[in-house]
């Protein structure tokens, strides 16, 4: 049986984001640790009756690092007997208030990946998106994880900040290359209902769709010259260092989500917690959400990839090749530069991730 | 009862001069209705009316009043549709009546329908009842209004009541000026039957309902009643008087009477308003004056807004047709919206009327085109067509010339307006007639206008640059010879059949322009670049373009939930479906809307 992956989802932040719509909240101290055990429990629970072991763990959130290194520690040692000997292990980090001990402690329990949501590397755009740290917070905490002796270090990056330009997004992906860290996944903003951006989006000033789609193509362009490659709509890696845990999303395969509002795909069938903190604390069961990994579901998936939609995976997993009809529905888009397609399949080009909406909902 | 005590009369006013309340005073006054079973407006059945304020269909209703004298009398009170559209319906209506009560509000004076329905009261010989209504506005002057009565129409207001139908003030004083002033009528109950329709309402369980004033003879359940205008036959099934919430079914009508007759008539076409109904026993050798068949004016194209819904659309048009013989239609399709019906109205407001009833009764959502009038289109090899429908214009190469409908028109305002009126009749190509001055603060301009500048937003303009102080009325006048061409609309080089219209050509470069940014501002970005491109017979006059869309894009997958961006696949397709494909270009159906909607602004 195939390795699958392991998510842990942390409802916790200090604060909240005014675009964030991920489930989380502030949480006292005592919650935190309650939390641990119930998660801790849980994840032995889980696990025990599953016949296959996990390549990768992913810590996130919310915001892991709140929970603290010891309570992260516990996590990962429950976690370990059920991990490969090279599973990469990630936990998504806020710079803010993190000391030298925090990163220690992770990189000893096994932890080999820190993802820090940046943003942005301008304090003004960092307020607007409600940031706790400054730029130089940042710095020094990247610094730090590489001291203790990280190697594979990802940070967020956001596109369609209000006041946003071209200039700006250049100084902070400078910044990020001046960093030496091997990966970066650069996000478009969305505006997501019941978020403080979504309701109060007249007081700022977004870049038009426009705008961002040049801020696209230019953060594409300044990180490839930088040996930083595109291999995912919003991702990017020097070579090697591609998200292990979230190509698996990508491969349509199989992955446990463990926590209030984390998803898994186990067995063919997907299945969720309740976005409710008390719910996952009282032990209730996660939420049947259908079955998964139809061909749709796979190629709408794949898509997403720079390799895009493999030929010989296709059949291997199927049984068939690519249907004839959604080459031919993306002709139109391959003769307009949207689209690749190849001996290999079918793969979107810069200008078709950005249209990839729209051309999925044509193709398939 | 005996002749001398009946009273048969109408209510006519210019529209919100408060004909419907005073109708409902009336009706509690001589305690017809309980008060408590009163409902604002209570002759105004439909919803429509109600919210609109006004009476689209003829409703009549026998109120008993035992009066100051001690007789009690049988009053008929015919009600009138209070709009331009229905014209020949009110004269009909005038036509059952002796007397009109003239309504005219103490504030605003004498109006044009005012003028317009008491021309229309004259002609059919009525003793007019004045009455002057709000006089609880503070704003009322029922002085200075009764002599503007006295001095436009040559009526005297002397002894005029001095109303408030909102309150309930003197209302008693209306009926006995009806009871006075309004002649009874004649006893003919001796020869042939005659009576005039003056209303007909289908009604699922009785079949039509026939509205009559018996003119002449009885009627009675067992007669074989005959049309005379269409010769069809029916057998009386009942006969009786119409109450405000119930029929009271009578042993027989006799002249000089206001009832109704069933006799399982299937639609209202059969027993069309303005003609005479006979019996077959002892036919009367003439009709009674004034029938026609009132034919329809404007023409759109109404396409239901889901192609699914097209069988419905036709039920709820031939259900409407039951009730409206002035409503015609017939199956047509277009490349842009499917199929639909070509439907013929007598006007806009009737056209509006319908369309809300279709989607609010019929809970059908509408896509309607353009409307046209009948253009008479003269062909270089002699022949003339008649077009109401932009698709069927003809090659430019093989038009001689075109002539359009002219309506003679007349505006009343105060005279301070009469510069921003003539601009605005100047704008829509109106040929000045003459000004007469009415009253010291009151002219009459009187315009030709091509009837296809005033069916969309004429009223509506007009009112609002005489801040509400103008009012208008129009008949048909004759065709005559004009500079009418088509428009076309191309998307990404493709005429979108819908949007295609008839329009003068002095107008259309200005309107081409306005309808090119319309388009673009309502058509989302699409994959790819759209041109949109209004053009004359193949040349193109105003071009706008739609860019490529650049960004629709999920950037985040959230975390492990692929159900959510499946849903988002989902519901983009489904969206796709919601739009109108013309080729690769996909139109919301708002872009229609905005474009048939265009002189709104």
């Amino acid at each position: 049986m195939k390795n699958i992956g392991l998510y842990l989802h942390i409802p916790f932040c200090k604060s909240k984001c005014p675009y964030c719509d991920f489930y989380s909240f502030s949480g006292k101290d005592t919650q935190k640790d309650e939390y641990t055990q119930v998660l801790k429990d849980r994840i032995v629970s889980s696990v025990s009756t599953l016949q296959c072991k996990g390549d990768t763990l992913y810590i996130g959130g919310g915001t892991p690092s709140v929970l603290g290194a010891k309570n992260l520690a516990t996590l990962v040692n429950t976690c370990s007997p059920f991990l490969t000997g090279s599973a990469e292990i990630t936990v998504e980090c806020n710079p803010y208030g993190l000391d030298e001990d925090f990163f220690k402690i992770l990189h000893d329990c096994g932890v080999n990946r820190l993802s820090f949501g940046l943003q942005s590397a301008i304090d003004n755009e960092r307020r607007i998106l409600g940031r706790l740290s400054n730029r130089n917070q940042v710095e020094n905490a990247v610094k730090t994880t590489q001291k203790v002796g990280f190697k594979n270090v990802t940070l967020d990056v956001m596109l369609g900040i209000p006041e946003q330009t071209e200039k700006s997004l250049q100084e902070t992906l400078d910044f990020c290359v001046s960093l030496g860290v091997p990966h970066i996944s650069v996000y478009m903003l969305k505006l997501e209902e019941n978020t403080h951006f979504y309701k109060n989006q007249s007081k700022y000033n977004f870049p038009d769709d426009d705008l961002t789609a040049n801020l696209y193509l230019q953060m594409c362009e300044t990180l490839e010259n930088q040996g930083i490659m595109q291999y995912e709509i919003s991702n990017f890696a020097k070579q090697g260092f591609e998200s292990r845990h979230n190509l698996k999303y990508w491969h349509c395969e199989e992955y446990l989500g463990l926590g209030p509002s984390a998803h898994s795909f186990l067995d063919g069938k997907r299945f969720y917690y309740d976005r409710d903190f008390e719910s996952f604390m009282n032990g209730n069961s996660p939420i049947g959400d259908g079955l998964g990994g139809d061909f749709t579901e796979y190629a709408m998936l794949n898509l997403r990839l720079v390799e895009g939609l493999n030929e010989n995976k296709v059949l291997e997993r199927f049984g068939h090749k690519i249907p004839k009809e959604i080459y031919e529905k993306s002709q139109v888009f391959i003769d307009n530069g949207y689209m690749l397609k190849n001996e290999n399949g079918l793969a979107m080009t810069r200008k078709g991730f950005l249209m990839s909406n729209a051309i999925l909902a044509e193709i398939l | 009862m005996k002749k001398q005590n009946i009273r048969n009369f109408s209510i006519i006013a210019h529209i919100d001069h408060g004909k419907s309340t005073l109708a409902d005073r009336l009706l509690e006054l001589t305690e017809t209705v309980a008060k408590r079973d009163m409902t604002e407006q209570l002759l105004d059945n439909m919803d429509l009316e109600r919210e609109r304020g006004i009476t689209i269909k003829a409703h009549a209703v026998k109120l008993d009043y035992k009066a100051q004298d001690g007789e009690t009398y049988e009053l008929n009170l015919i009600d009138t549709p209070g709009h331009v559209d229905f014209n020949y319906e009110v004269s009909r209506s005038l036509a059952a009546c002796e007397g009109a009560v003239l309504i005219i509000d103490a504030s605003q004076g004498v109006e044009a329908q005012t003028l317009a329905n008491t021309y229309l009261a004259l002609d059919h010989d009525l003793e007019l009842v004045p009455v002057i209504n709000k006089i609880d506005l503070p704003a009322a002057d029922p002085d200075r209004v009764a002599n503007e009565v006295e001095e436009v129409i040559g009526l005297p207001c002397d002894e005029a009541p001095r109303v408030s139908a909102k309150t309930g003030q003197n209302i008693e004083q209306v009926l006995e000026s009806i009871v006075s002033l309004v002649p009874p009528p004649e006893n003919n109950d001796d020869k042939p039957l005659r009576a005039l329709v003056f209303d007909s309402v289908y009604d699922s369980y009785k079949g039509v309902i026939v509205y009559v004033r018996i003119m002449d003879g009885k009627i009675k359940p067992g007669d074989t009643m005959r049309m005379m205008a269409t010769g069809a036959e029916f057998n009386v099934v009942e006969v009786g008087y119409m109450r405000p919430n119930a029929m009271e079914p009578q042993k027989e009508l006799t002249s000089g009477e206001v009832g109704y007759i069933t006799a399982s008539i299937k639609t209202v076409s059969d027993a069309r308003v303005g003609d005479t109904v006979t019996t077959a026993e002892n036919p009367a050798s003439e009709a009674l004056a004034g029938y026609r068949k009132v034919n329809p004016m404007v023409f759109c194209g109404v396409y239901p807004a889901d192609g699914a819904d097209y069988e419905n659309l036709r039920e709820a048009l031939e259900k409407l047709q039951l009730n409206d013989a002035a409503l015609s239609f017939e199956p047509e399709t277009s490349g842009a919206l499917g199929f639909g019906f070509r439907c013929g109205f007598l006007g806009l407001l009737h056209l509006e009327i319908i369309q809300e009833r279709l989607e609010r009764e019929y809970n059908l959502d509408l896509v309607t085109t353009i409307p046209s009038v009948i253009y008479k289109v003269h062909l270089t090899n002699g022949e003339v067509i008649e077009i109401d429908n932009p698709s069927h214009y003809p090659d430019p190469a093989v038009i001689d010339y075109c002539e359009e409908p002219t309506v003679e028109a007349h505006i009343y305002a105060p005279p301070e307006y009469i510069g921003a009126i003539m601009n605005l009749c100047q704008d829509r190509r109106g040929v000045y007639m003459n000004t007469t001055h009415l009253a010291s603060d009151r002219v009459d301009l009187h315009y030709i206008l091509p009837l296809n500048e005033i069916i969309y937003d004429f009223f509506d303009v007009l009112k609002s640059r005489t801040r509400g102080y103008a009012s208008f009325d129009y008949e048909m006048s004759d065709y005559q010879r004009s500079s009418i061409i088509k428009l076309d609309v191309l998307l990404n080089g493709d005429i979108i059949d819908a949007l295609s219209f008839m329009i003068h050509s002095e107008k259309a470069y200005a309107k081409a322009r306005r309808i090119a940014e319309k388009l673009k501002d309502n058509i989302p970005r699409q994959m790819f670049e759209i041109p949109i491109q209004m053009a004359i017979g193949g040349k193109v006059i105003a071009r706008e373009t739609v860019k490529a869309m650049r960004k629709d894009v999920l950037a985040k997958c959230y975390g492990g939930d692929i159900t959510r961006k499946k849903k988002l696949l989902e519901k983009q397709k489904e969206g796709k479906k919601r739009m109108r494909h013309f080729g690769t270009v996909e139109v919301p159906q708002e872009a229609f809307m905005a474009v048939l909607k265009l002189d709104d602004e």
